[in-house]
C-alpha cells in the first residue's frame, strides 16, 4: 500500500485531496506484439498476490481462466484473426486485466468511502475494509474488470502491485514476463519505449501500429501497443473508445452527492440500506434489473458456482 | 547447440522450424526479441500449426508433418539453382571438394547396399571418400569431378523442385518461396541465420536426417560458426543436456565416448578403430587424443584397480552384442517377458513412451519396479483402475512397486547443463520434504547393498562392480561439489608437457582442461569435455560474471561452456581463410592477431596455428572440414531422403511411389508386434501430432495448482473446416483413436490449423497437446500416448511421436 499522502482521490469523499508532495505517473506498457501468451503473468500475479483460483475446464479455447474473477486478477485472451488486408492470420493475445484509468469510473461510482482510492503514480486501488460488495464499480468500469467474491462479496482486480510499486519495485508480471512484451515505469518513458515498438511494428507492415491509452477515461496507467491500434476491439473486445458509463455520471453528479448530504451522521446499517437501495434504481430505470443480491452476482462470473470435482454433464 | 541462447541476439534471422520455442521454451525465446530489436531480424515459422511462435512471426508457412526433408531438400536445390551459397565458406570449410567411392549410388529411393530382409544397410563402405596413397582423401577443388561431394549434392536434391516439395508438404508454393527467399539472403558472407529447433525435429522415423537436412542447408549459407548462426537444438528437459553429455544412453561412456560392440574384444583394436588419422594433410583430427580420454575416465571409475596390465579395465567394460538397449528395445523386451525388474529413474514411460498399451503391459510382466522420483506418477501407479482414463484389472497385475521418493533440482546443490552447453551451478533453496532422498543417497546405497553381497556370496563376473573405486569422504553419501570435480579431473601423478617437459600439474591437482589428460594412467576425468569446469581455481560452474566487453553477447565469465569454457562450436568458421572475421563490424568472434587466435569467444581452434596452414574449423572431423555427405555415419544414407511417416495420410511416397520400400524409412527398426499395429488413413485419415504446451512441463507440473488452474483440462485442436465438416463445435467432447485406442477430450477448434493439399488430397490435422494423466491436481485425462505408434528414428530410436494417424469423432 501506498502512504495516505498519496491518494489523491478518494471514492465518495468530498475532503480536500493531499497535495504536498510531487510524484511522477506511472505506467505499466503491454506490448501485444512481443506478447507470446505464456501466462506467466497469471501465475506470478497470482503468486505474489496469494490468490489460488479454481482448478476449472476448457471451453474449448486456450483462455484459462476463461476470464478475470475474483482471484484472478489478471488473464490472457486469445483472439483468431485472418486480416483481410494482408491475407495472414495473425493471433492477437492481450492480456487483461484493470486499466488504472486516470479518470477511474469505478472510483466515481463507488459510495462507499476510501474503498477505491487513486494514487498520486496513478494507481487505483481497492481498500477491501471499505469495500460494502455493492457492485457499482463494476457498472461503472468501461473495461469490465472488477469482480465480486464469492467468499466475502467484496470487489476485487489488479493493484498494479501498489505494495510492490511503493517500495521502488516492479509489479510481479512485469518481473516475470519472459520476452519483455510487459514493462513499467514513468509513463513518460513508457510512451517514448512505446514509440519505438510502434515504429518497428510499421517498418515490419503494420501500417496502423499504436499506443492505447484512451482518452475517454483520461488515458490509463496500463497502455498497449496494438498492431492494429484502429481496431483495438480485434483484440478479444477491447473498447474501440471507452468511456463512463452515463449511468455514473448520473449517479455521481445528482444522486451521489445526494446521497452524501443524506448520510452526514446516519448510522452505518442506514447507509447499507440506502446504496443498495438507491442505485439499483437507477439500474431499473434501464433494464428493469431484479432489486436484490443477484443484480451484482448476475454480472460476476467468479460467482459462477464451478467445483473441478464435479462430472462434466 | 553449436551455439547459446544468448547468442540468438546476433541473428539477422531466425527459422523456427521443428520447434516452438515461444510455447516451449519461453524465457530462451526471449533472445529472439533481442534479435529483432538489435538487428532488425525477421522471423520465419514452419510448423504445420499457427503456434505461440507463429503468433510473433514475421512469416508464417504451414507444412505438412513429417515432410521437413522435402521442404529443406527443395531449399538446397534453390540455393544450389539461384547460386545463394556462401561461395568461399562452402569450399573451404566443407567437403564440396571431397572425391565420392564409386560404387556409392542411389537409385529409387534407396541407396547402394540395401538388404531389406535386415531393414537396413549391412555394407556402407561405398558411402566413403576415395582415398589416394598416403591415406588422405582425394579433393577437386575445381567441383568438376563427377562424384565430388557438390555434384552429387546437387544431383540428388536436383528432384527436390518447388512443385514436387510443395506436392509433398501441403505448403502453398508461393509462400514457400517466400521463405526460401528470405532464408537465401543468408548467404551473404557475414549475415546469419539461427536454426531453432527442437522436438518437432527429432521425434520422427526420420529425425536425425531432418536435422541433418538443416545442418547442411546451415552450411551451405556459411551459418555455421558464426555468431547469430548455428544448428541449435532447443532440449527438452532442463539437464538433458547433460545426460547426453554424460553418456547417459546404453550405447555412450561418458564424453561421448563409446561403449565397445561384442565383436571387440581387444583393447588395442577398440582405442586404433576411435583414434581418428587426419583425412588431409595438416589437420587436427581432435579424436587422435580418444585413448588419453578413454584411459581417465577408467581410472576415474576404477582409480588403482585399473592399470596399464589389465587394459585399464577393459574387460569390466560391458560390451554390446546389439546396436543398443535404448528403451524401446528394453520395453519391448520387457513386453516379451525377457526383463525381470526395472529401475525407473525421473522418467514416467508410461505416460512418456508410445503406445501406452504396450508399455503398460510390459510393466505388468516384471517381478519388481523401482520407482525414484519426486511426484507420484503414473508409472508407479500403472496397476491403479483410475476409471476411463486407466482401466486395468489390477487383481491381475502381479508387479511389486517400490516408490521412493526423491528430491528435486532445487532441494539440492549440483549444476544443470542447458541447451547451449552451459554447465551453472545451482544451490539448494530448500530441504526434501519427507522421507526424499537424493537420487545419490539411494544410488549410493543399492551400490553399497549390492557390493557386500557380492563379497559375501560372490557371482558371476562381480569384478567391474567390485573394482569400483568410491573414494568419497562419506560413501553413503558423496556431494555434488565431489562428483563435480571428479569430472573435471585430477592430476594423479605430475602432468608433463609433451614437448616442452615441463611441469603443467602437480599430483593431487585439479586438471586445469582435457589438454593435460595423458594415456598413462597419470590423470583420472570423469567426463573429458567437462574438463575445465572445476580447476585448482574453484568452481567455474559457479561463476556470474556477466561482463560483455564485445558487446557479442559471449559472456565468458557467467558459468562455464563445455567444451574449454567456447560459446560457439567450430567458431574457427566464423572467420575467413585468412582469419578474419566475415563481418568485422557486428559478428567478430575469433580472429587471428598475426600471432594467436583471441577475440570475443575462446577459439575453438588449435590457437596457434597460422590461416596459411590451411587447418581447417571442423577440428573433430578426421577432414577438417564439415560434412555435407555424412559418409557412413548414419544408418539411412549419406544424404537425406524424404520418407513418409510410417503412419502416412497419402498412403505413398511421391518422390519413389512405384517402389513400397521407400515410402517411410527403411532403414528404421521396426518390431513386429508394432508394425501390425500401424494404421492406414481409410480407417484414420487425419495427420496427428503431439506436443507441449507453455502452461505445463511434461506430465510434472499438473501436479501444480497454479499450472493446473493455467490449462486444466486436457484438449486437442482441431481446424475449423474439418471441424465444420464434422459437426463439432469448440469445447465439446471429442473422441480421438488410432490403430493402438483412443483418448476423448475437449475440441478447441481454430483458424490456426489449415487444410493443407497433399499429393491431390486434402489433409488435416489433429493437435494432441500431452500434458495430462491420471495423477496431480489438474483434471483427470488420458494419457496422450496411448495413440501414438512404438517406432523410432532409424539413428537415435527417438519415437515418432510427432506423426501418425487418428480418427476423429465426436464423443
Amino acid at each position: 500500500m501506498m502512504a495516505t499522502q498519496d491518494v489523491i482521490a478518494r471514492s465518495a469523499t468530498t475532503t480536500e485531496r493531499p497535495s504536498i508532495r510531487e510524484i511522477g505517473e506511472v505506467a505499466k506498457l503491454i506490448d501485444t506484439s512481443k506478447c507470446i501468451g505464456c501466462k506467466a503473468c497469471q501465475v506470478a500475479c497470482s503468486e505474489w498476490n496469494d490468490l489460488r483460483d479454481e482448478v476449472g475446464t476448457s471451453a474449448g479455447t486456450y483462455d484459462n481462466p476463461i476470464d478475470l474473477t475474483a482471484q484472478s486478477w489478471t488473464v490472457m485472451k486469445f483472439a483468431e484473426y485472418e486480416n483481410p488486408g494482408s491475407g495472414n492470420l495473425e493471433w492477437l493475445i492481450r492480456k487483461d486485466g484493470c486499466m488504472h484509468c486516470a479518470d477511474p469510473g469505478c472510483l466515481k461510482a463507488c459510495p462507499s468511502p476510501g474503498a477505491i482510492v487513486k494514487y498520486a503514480n496513478g494507481i487505483v486501488d481497492f481498500n477491501q475494509d471499505h469495500c460494502i460488495g455493492c457492485g457499482y464499480c463494476i457498472t461503472g468500469c468501461p473495461f469490465d474488470i472488477p469482480r465480486i467474491s464469492e467468499k466475502d462479496k467484496k470487489a476485487y482486480k489488479c493493484t498494479l502491485c501498489s505494495d510492490r510499486v511503493s517500495v521502488g519495485l516492479e509489479p510481479a508480471c512485469v518481473k516475470t514476463c519472459p520476452t519483455g512484451a510487459i514493462v513499467f515505469g514513468s509513463k513518460a518513458d513508457m510512451k517514448e519505449h512505446a514509440a519505438g515498438r510502434i515504429a518497428d511494428l510499421k517498418e515490419r507492415g503494420f501500417d496502423q501500429a499504436g499506443l492505447y491509452d484512451p482518452d475517454g477515461v483520461g488515458g490509463t496507467h496500463v497502455m498497449y501497443v496494438l498492431h492494429h491500434a484502429d481496431q483495438p476491439s480485434l483484440y478479444s473486445a477491447l473498447p474501440d473508445e471507452p468511456t463512463i458509463s452515463p449511468l455514473v455520471s448520473l449517479w455521481k453528479g445528482v444522486t451521489k452527492p445526494l446521497a452524501l448530504l443524506g448520510m452526514g451522521a446516519a448510522v452505518l446499517a442506514g447507509f447499507f440500506h440506502y446504496t443498495r437501495v438507491g442505485p439499483v434504481r437507477v439500474e431499473e430505470e434501464q433494464e428493469n434489473a431484479e432489486l436484490s443480491e443477484p443484480v451484482v452476482h448476475q454480472v460476476d462470473p467468479s460467482v459462477h458456482v464451478v467445483d473441478p470435482k464435479e462430472p462434466r454433464p | 547447440m553449436t551455439n547459446h541462447w544468448s547468442d540468438i541476439q546476433n541473428a539477422d534471422l531466425v527459422l523456427i522450424m521443428g520447434g516452438n520455442a515461444a510455447e516451449a521454451h519461453p524465457c530462451g525465446f526471449k533472445w529472439v526479441t533481442e534479435a529483432k530489436a538489435r538487428n532488425k531480424a525477421r522471423l520465419v515459422v514452419v510448423d504445420p500449426r499457427f503456434t505461440r511462435s507463429a503468433s510473433v512471426a514475421d512469416l508464417y508457412a504451414p507444412i505438412r508433418t513429417g515432410t521437413d526433408i522435402a521442404f529443406l531438400g527443395g531449399l538446397i536445390n534453390y540455393l544450389l539453382e539461384n547460386d545463394k551459397i556462401q561461395h568461399e565458406y562452402v569450399v573451404n570449410y566443407t567437403d564440396v571438394a571431397f572425391i565420392v567411392k564409386e560404387g556409392f549410388g542411389f537409385e529409387d529411393g534407396l541407396f547402394n547396399g540395401y538388404d531389406a530382409d535386415k531393414r537396413s544397410y549391412p555394407d556402407k563402405t561405398a558411402w566413403g571418400y576415395e582415398l589416394d596413397e598416403d591415406g588422405f582423401a582425394r579433393v577437386d577443388k575445381s567441383l568438376s569431378h563427377p562424384r565430388c561431394v557438390y555434384n552429387l549434392l546437387k544431383q540428388h536434391y536436383s528432384r527436390y523442385t518447388p512443385e514436387v516439395v510443395s506436392n509433398i508438404c501441403g505448403t502453398p508454393q508461393d509462400r514457400m518461396l517466400q521463405v526460401w527467399e528470405a532464408i537465401a539472403e543468408t548467404s551473404a558472407p557475414g549475415k546469419a541465420m539461427t536454426v531453432m529447433y527442437a522436438l518437432g525435429w527429432t521425434q520422427h522415423s526420420t529425425g536425425s536426417q531432418m536435422i541433418r537436412t538443416g545442418a547442411m542447408v546451415q552450411l551451405l549459407l556459411g551459418n555455421i560458426g558464426m555468431p547469430g548462426g548455428g544448428m541449435n537444438a532447443l532440449r527438452g528437459h532442463s539437464n538433458i543436456q547433460g545426460l547426453t553429455d554424460l553418456g547417459l544412453l546404453s550405447n555412450l561412456l561418458p564424453g561421448y565416448l563409446t561403449l565397445p560392440l561384442e565383436a571387440e574384444q581387444d583393447y588395442a583394436a577398440y582405442i586404433a578403430k576411435r583414434t581418428a588419422k587426419p583425412l588431409r594433410p595438416g589437420q587436427l583430427s581432435y579424436w587422435q587424443h580418444y585413448e588419453k580420454f578413454h584411459v581417465s575416465l577408467m581410472k576415474a571409475w576404477y582409480g588403482k584397480n585399473a592399470t596399464a596390465e589389465n587394459n585399464w579395465g577393459y574387460d569390466w567394460l560391458p560390451k554390446l552384442d546389439i546396436p543398443g538397449y535404448d528403451v524401446l528395445k528394453v520395453f519391448d523386451m520387457m513386453y516379451q517377458g525377457q526383463v525381470n525388474g526395472y529401475f525407473c529413474q525421473g522418467f514416467n514411460p508410461i505416460a512418456s513412451f508410445p503406445n501406452k498399451a504396450k508399455v503398460s503391459a510390459a510393466l505388468a510382466k516384471l517381478k519388481y519396479l523401482v520407482i525414484m522420483d519426486p511426484l507420484a506418477t503414473e508409472t508407479s501407479e500403472f496397476w491403479r483402475n483410475a476409471g476411463e482414463y486407466n482401466d486395468v484389472d489390477t487383481a491381475a497385475i502381479q508387479t511389486t512397486v517400490f516408490r521412493l521418493p526423491t528430491s528435486c533440482f532445487a532441494e539440492e546443490n549440483g549444476s544443470l547443463v542447458n541447451s547451449g552447453r552451459w554447465l551453472q551451478w545451482h544451490w539448494k533453496a530448500a530441504e526434501p520434504p519427507g522421507q526424499a532422498q537424493t537420487d545419490v543417497v539411494i544410488m549410493g546405497g543399492l551400490f553399497h547393498r549390492l557390493r557386500e553381497l557380492y563379497r559375501k556370496e560372490g557371482g558371476a563376473y562381480a569384478e567391474p562392480l567390485l573394482n569400483i573405486d568410491w573414494a568419497y569422504r562419506q560413501p553413503e553419501e558423496p556431494t555434488a561439489e565431489e562428483i563435480a570435480q571428479e569430472y573435471n579431473g585430477k592430476a594423479l601423478g605430475d602432468v608433463f608437457d609433451l614437448q616442452s617437459g615441463a611441469q603443467l600439474a602437480k599430483a593431487g591437482e585439479q586438471l586445469s582442461g582435457f589438454g593435460l589428460l595423458r594415456a598413462d594412467g597419470s590423470t583420472s576425468c570423469g567426463c573429458w569435455i567437462f574438463s575445465g569446469s572445476w580447476t585448482q581455481a574453484g568452481n567455474q560452474m559457479a561463476r556470474r560474471d556477466n561482463a560483455d566487453p564485445y558487446g557479442m553477447g559471449q559472456t565468458l565469465g557467467w558459468a562455464w561452456s563445455w567444451p574449454a569454457n567456447r560459446r560457439i562450436l567450430y567458431n574457427r568458421a566464423s572467420a575467413d581463410p585468412a582469419g578474419n572475421p566475415w563481418n568485422p563490424e557486428k559478428k567478430r568472434l575469433v580472429w587471428w592477431d598475426g600471432g594467436k587466435w583471441g577475440g570475443t569467444d575462446v577459439p575453438d581452434f588449435k590457437v596457434d596455428s597460422p590461416p596459411a596452414d590451411g587447418m581447417n574449423p571442423f577440428i573433430m572431423n578426421p577432414e577438417g572440414v564439415a560434412r555435407l555427405f555424412a559418409i557412413d555415419k548414419m544408418n539411412e544414407g549419406p544424404f537425406p531422403e524424404h520418407y513418409e511417416p510410417f503412419e502416412t495420410p497419402i498412403g505413398r511416397n511421391p518422390m519413389h511411389p512405384d517402389n513400397p520400400q521407400a515410402i517411410s524409412n527403411p532403414a528404421a527398426r521396426v518390431f513386429k508386434n508394432d508394425m501390425e499395429l500401424f494404421g492406414t488413413a481409410k480407417e484414420f485419415p487425419y495427420a496427428a501430432t503431439t506436443y507441449r504446451l507453455t502452461e505445463h512441463f511434461h506430465f510434472w507440473t499438473k501436479h501444480c495448482r497454479l499450472n493446473a488452474i493455467t490449462q486444466p483440462e486436457q484438449f486437442v485442436e482441431i481446424g475449423e473446416v474439418l471441424a465444420n465438416e464434422l459437426g463439432i463445435k469448440a469445447g465439446e467432447r471429442v473422441k480421438v483413436s488410432s490403430n493402438r485406442g483412443y483418448i476423448k477430450a475437449v475440441a478447441v477448434v481454430t483458424k490456426r490449423i489449415k487444410p493443407l493439399t497433399v499429393d491431390g488430397q486434402t489433409v488435416h490435422h489433429i493437435g494432441i497437446p500431452l500434458h495430462w494423466g491420471f495423477a496431480g491436481v489438474a483434471r483427470n485425462g488420458y494419457l496422450t500416448n496411448t495413440l501414438t505408434p512404438f517406432v523410432g528414428d532409424a539413428n537415435t530410436q527417438t519415437p515418432e511421436f510427432k506423426s501418425f494417424l487418428v480418427n476423429v469423432e465426436k464423443a
